[in-house]
């Protein structure tokens, strides 16, 4: 290779990309060719991202799969101003993640952004979030700094905080009368926010966790594990997701201990999109979620319904943070007439949303930019054939901070593996 | 010769065109500009281990790791201002590649993908599992944009594209007179035949330890600086995806090449994205363009241009007999298929 040929060739290229960057046309995913409405202000510009191929692929498309299924059903129109979607995907990766924000932002002028999808996501464009000034919804992001230590007043969920159901969990365990539990979890973030959570209300409740086995997120058999539960405990508590609830569930069941002690999932272990997947392993394990897709409501049943017409598959709670997330956006539209431009009006106009007609019940927002819904203590059961998450117990409107004051809480550090700590461990 | 003079000319404009371009183009595209620089970089600094020396590194996001999280890290923790973190850095991926070097160097060929791939993925759990340092898979975020003596602060995309920019062009050329240069001559002695450069009299390991340190050295300085462009850094920095990322470029623009890669990284970065923005199947797109270089272009996207130039260059009518590409540098494709996978 001669040295000349080669940066010769290399500077053709770059010249030839640069300028095609700036032509790379946005996919728009609106219906196109309805009336346009009498109100003259531009289109509410949408920035969908979130991971559509990749490891996280099925994820980001359920949100998707929610979002487009409400916006078609109002016609991708509310308070009479138009609604078009520009959809992005991260491929689950954060640096991706970022430079998706800043496109949808940058190039596209997006009104408002929708995404993304994992918690590593999430922190990652929060900072460029804050100091765009550019208003997010966090449908499925999950990690608790977002709306505590690190909030912005320009994210707000629509979803849920990883330790929001686990408060809930832990008060009702100790309820049933447990008091000594062992917890088995994923060894990171999500896992840590889920077990701090349950094991700050179970033990302020007057229970005692005695046991915590962190597994790592790679793992994918938990046989090593089990002979350390400790023999003594009323219940065992799993923080697992996706594949690694179905093998875990499985093993579990294998290995006789479904008969010796009562189970109870955190992390959205039995959620519809992975629940498919079990057998009768799953039945009888108690969770905690906000959304299930029995939930015996008239919202949530005709959300179901439309759901299952068009995408075959029960909606998991991502469609259902999909779906709500266009309602939220829906309501703040006709409540402001169809009004914000963008920016602060349009983040003011949301975070004043209540809506008492979503498919998993009443939500509203608090300062911080987190949700306050309900809660489900959920039962798996067997019903004409299939497995379903049986609602037994409503909490109705927790918020993330459960009973404590937010302020004292957030002087705490966030939930990890060290805190809180386990004082009751041997 | 006239087509040289055309040659040098075009290289001229088109350094002037990539300085002065970036000014018109709005924001977006000049952050994607300045991720594509940053990932030739750290092409660049794997083709040093993969095209010069042949050894195929599966851990070279160890060092874009550890550059960014130490970056991050002493700017966060210490306080560290950007030329601080940046320096102090750097010098902790020298260290971490004298002991990774020390342990990896101990073998060739298939046991050193081992190992490195090992090593790599230690570091990844420890980012992963060490949260009070690392913030585990939440990462960690710096606020703060990089500082200049004369400019200031850093705070639009298009000054950090000139930074960054700036440092390209130094490690482009300091790479290239490197390769050039009798010490590098050697590691291309080594690849082809270690055994001999031994008989030769070269003390190989030191040689091989020096580019491997040389390697580390600007992949950690390419994850610095993307560090600092993001202000974020999460354990996707040091994660295998990172590391097969890097080789992908690499193969793609031609191994041995140094600026092969850096068009193997461009095409990367722009179908990741801005194809991504177009189809959800840009990755299919991307694994048909892999295939088809693996498969019809043992070379690279380099080792086809070169072709080309070596056709035009020579004027049409013989054209049959130029297929062999006498011109053409062996590049060590062989290396990478007996020990790579997509």
């Amino acid at each position: 290779m001669k040295p000349r040929h080669a940066l010769f060739t290399f500077l053709v290229v770059v010249l030839v990309a640069g300028p095609s960057l700036m032509a790379a046309p946005p996919q728009v995913a609106a219906a196109a060719g309805t009336p346009t409405p009498a109100a003259s202000l531009p289109p509410l510009k949408l920035g969908f991202y979130g991971a559509l191929t990749g490891n996280f692929a099925s994820s980001g498309k359920d949100t998707l799969s929610g979002l487009t299924l409400f916006l078609k059903g109002i016609n991708y129109t509310a308070g009479g101003r138009k609604i078009t979607v520009i959809v992005e995907d991260t491929s689950g990766d954060p640096n991706t993640a970022l430079a998706k924000a800043r496109k949808l932002v940058e190039q596209d002028k997006a009104d408002l952004l929708v995404g993304p999808t994992l918690a590593n996501e999430g922190y990652a464009v929060r900072d460029y979030i804050d100091r765009a000034k550019a208003p997010c919804l966090f449908p499925v992001v999950s990690g608790d700094d977002i709306t505590q230590r690190k909030r912005t007043p320009w994210i707000i969920r629509t979803g849920w905080t990883s330790s929001q159901p686990a408060h809930a969990l832990g008060k009702w365990a100790y309820d049933q009368g447990k008091r000594r539990v062992a917890i088995i979890a994923y060894d990171y973030a999500f896992g840590w926010e889920n077990v701090g959570g349950f094991q700050r209300a179970f033990e302020d409740a007057g229970g005692k966790v005695v046991q915590k086995i962190w597994t790592p997120q790679t793992t994918s058999d938990f046989a090593p594990y089990f002979p350390q539960i400790k023999k003594d405990v009323d219940a065992v508590v799993v923080a697992q997701s996706g594949g690694n609830a179905v093998r875990f569930l499985q093993q579990w069941d294998e290995f006789g201990l479904k008969d010796k002690y009562p189970l109870y999932g955190l992390a959205a272990v039995t959620d519809e999109a992975v629940l498919k997947s079990m057998g009768d392993e799953a039945v009888g394990l108690f969770t905690v979620l906000h959304w299930s897709a029995v939930l015996q409501t008239p919202e949530a049943q005709a959300f179901v319904k439309k759901f299952k017409e068009e995408y075959k598959d029960a909606p998991g709670y991502r469609a259902e943070a999909g779906y709500v997330t266009g309602q939220v956006i829906a309501r703040a539209l006709e409540n402001t007439g169809g009004k914000p431009g963008g920016g602060k009006e349009l983040v003011d106009a949301i975070r004043a949303v209540k809506i008492s007609d979503a498919p998993r019940g009443p939500i509203s927002f608090d300062p911080y930019g987190g949700v306050v819904e309900n809660e489900y203590i959920r039962r798996v059961d067997r019903v004409k054939g299939e497995l379903q998450n049986t609602v037994i117990a409503t909490l109705p409107n927790v918020s993330q901070f459960w009973t404590y004051d937010p302020s004292v809480f957030l002087n705490k550090p966030v939930y990890s593996r060290d805190y809180p700590p386990c004082t009751n461990c041997q | 010769m006239a087509w040289r003079r055309a040659q040098v000319l075009t290289v001229i404009v088109s350094i002037l065109a990539l300085g002065v371009l970036p000014i018109f183009l709005p924001s977006y595209p000049v952050f994607v500009l300045t991720s594509v620089l940053i990932f030739a970089i750290f092409a660049m600094s794997l083709d040093v281990l993969i095209g010069y020396l042949g050894y195929t590194s599966f851990g070279h996001a160890a060092f874009f790791g550890v550059g960014a999280y130490a970056a991050v890290i002493s700017a966060l923790r210490l306080g560290q201002s950007f030329w601080g973190s940046g320096l102090l850095a750097l010098a902790v991926v020298l260290l971490v590649a004298m002991i990774f070097g020390a342990i990896a160097l101990r073998t060739s060929g298939l046991p050193f993908i081992m190992i490195s791939l090992a090593l790599g993925q230690a570091l990844w759990g420890l980012a992963y599992r060490w949260s009070t340092v690392t913030g585990g898979d939440n990462g960690l975020s710096i606020p703060m944009r990089p500082e200049l003596p004369l400019i200031g602060r850093l705070e639009s995309s298009l000054a950090y594209y000139y930074f960054v920019f700036v440092v390209f062009a130094i490690a482009v050329a300091a790479l290239s007179l490197l390769v050039r240069s009798p010490f590098g001559l050697s590691w291309r002695g080594i690849r082809e035949r270690e055994i001999r450069m031994q008989v030769l009299g070269y003390h190989t390991w030191l040689h091989k330890y020096l580019a491997y340190l040389t390697s580390a050295f600007f992949g950690g300085l390419a994850g610095i600086l993307n560090a600092n462009l993001t202000g974020f850094v999460s354990p996707e920095a040091l994660a295998i995806s990172n590391s097969a990322t890097a080789i992908l470029m690499v193969i793609l623009g031609g191994p041995g090449t140094l600026i092969g890669p850096c068009l193997g990284a461009a095409v990367i970065v722009v179908m990741r994205q801005i194809m991504s923005s177009v189809t959800q199947r840009w990755m299919m797109v991307l694994g048909v363009v892999y295939i088809a270089t693996v498969m019809f272009l043992p070379g690279g996207l380099m080792g086809m241009m070169s072709r080309l130039m070596v056709r035009i260059n020579s004027g049409a009518p013989q054209r049959s007999d130029r297929s062999q590409g006498k011109n053409v540098e062996r590049t060590p494709a062989t290396h990478i298929q007996s020990g790579g996978k997509s």
